[in-house]
């Protein structure tokens, strides 16, 4: 969801006359919305700028998400980073759904349409 | 496929859908999707453009049930953490506790200092992960453009978690 929501939030300000470079781990999301100028960077969500405590590598993804400014000249410009997770358990195992955790979903589920309800019941939403 | 290991980007819509479907959820998410995409040439050089920085971390530790809205807070000196408990991203294969890993603070700084991007500006800007694309679309999106206006911002860095 963060995804689309600073895709949208791109579009507007490219709209707007301020270009823009979006840093992220979304591809499909990112894509879908289309933006000016997306850099990808292949790994699980939450560290689009490079893995934790590793400064060498945040400064060269951030420093080819800058250069991707001045290099792409239309919309739509993926620009997919070379750089590698050191597994790729992740890629199945987010959001996975199996018979073993079908009925954990499931009450999770329930559970969030109770929330919302009573957050609504409250007025506890945003309502512009 | 690579040495029988699935390295395709994760299909994200497609695994979200499944997800809250089995979470007993009965109408799809429909995902923004555009024919066109807007695009706005560089006015002037990197060099010398003012940069902002977007990101969808939160300035303090939100309840999930809180309700999100646009924030700002000085880059220089950078909030020691920011916050991203109530947002969806990947808690078993990673963690967010390394500042740098999704606001890229330093390079930044780094970058002014050498002269690769002409300027930041003085604060960053925090956007909410909303559901409605309405919301964001017409309410949050023109605050952040109002903001980056406000900043004198050339060019804008968004980040999302």
């Amino acid at each position: 969801m963060c995804h689309q929501t600073v895709s949208l939030v791109a579009r507007h300000l490219e709209a707007n006359g301020i270009p823009t470079v979006v840093l992220g781990s979304a591809l499909d999301i990112v894509e879908h919305c289309g933006v000016a100028r997306f850099a990808f960077v292949d790994f699980p969500l939450g560290n689009p700028c490079g893995k934790p405590d590793d400064a060498a590598m945040q400064t060269s993804i951030v420093d080819s998400a800058l250069e991707l400014f001045e290099a792409a000249h239309a919309p739509r410009t993926t620009l997919a980073l070379p750089w590698r997770w050191e597994s790729d358990e992740w890629r199945e195992r987010y959001m996975q759904v199996s018979p073993e955790n079908l009925a954990e979903l499931r009450r999770k589920g329930d559970e969030r349409r109770a929330e919302r309800q009573a957050l609504r019941a409250a007025g506890r939403t945003r309502q512009e | 496929m690579l040495d029988g290991v699935n390295r395709q980007p994760v299909p994200y819509m497609e695994r979200s859908r499944l997800y809250y479907e089995a979470q007993g959820f009965t109408r799809a998410y429909t995902w923004a999707q555009f024919d066109d995409a807007p695009f706005s040439p560089m006015p002037k050089p990197l060099a010398e453009s003012k940069l902002v920085l977007i990101t969808t971390a939160a300035l303090y530790d939100r309840e999930a049930s809180d309700p999100r809205y646009v924030a700002s807070a000085p880059l220089v000196p950078p909030p020691e953490r920011l916050y991203a408990n109530d947002l969806s991203w990947d808690k078993n294969a990673t963690h967010m506790e390394d500042r740098g890993s999704y606001f890229p603070v330093a390079p930044l700084l780094a970058a002014r200092e050498e002269g690769r991007i002409g300027d930041l500006a003085e604060r960053f800007h925090c956007v909410p992960t909303d559901y409605s694309k309405r919301r964001t679309r017409e309410v949050d999106a023109p605050e952040i453009l109002r903001r980056c206006r406000e900043d004198a911002a050339d060019i804008a860095l968004l980040v999302p978690v």
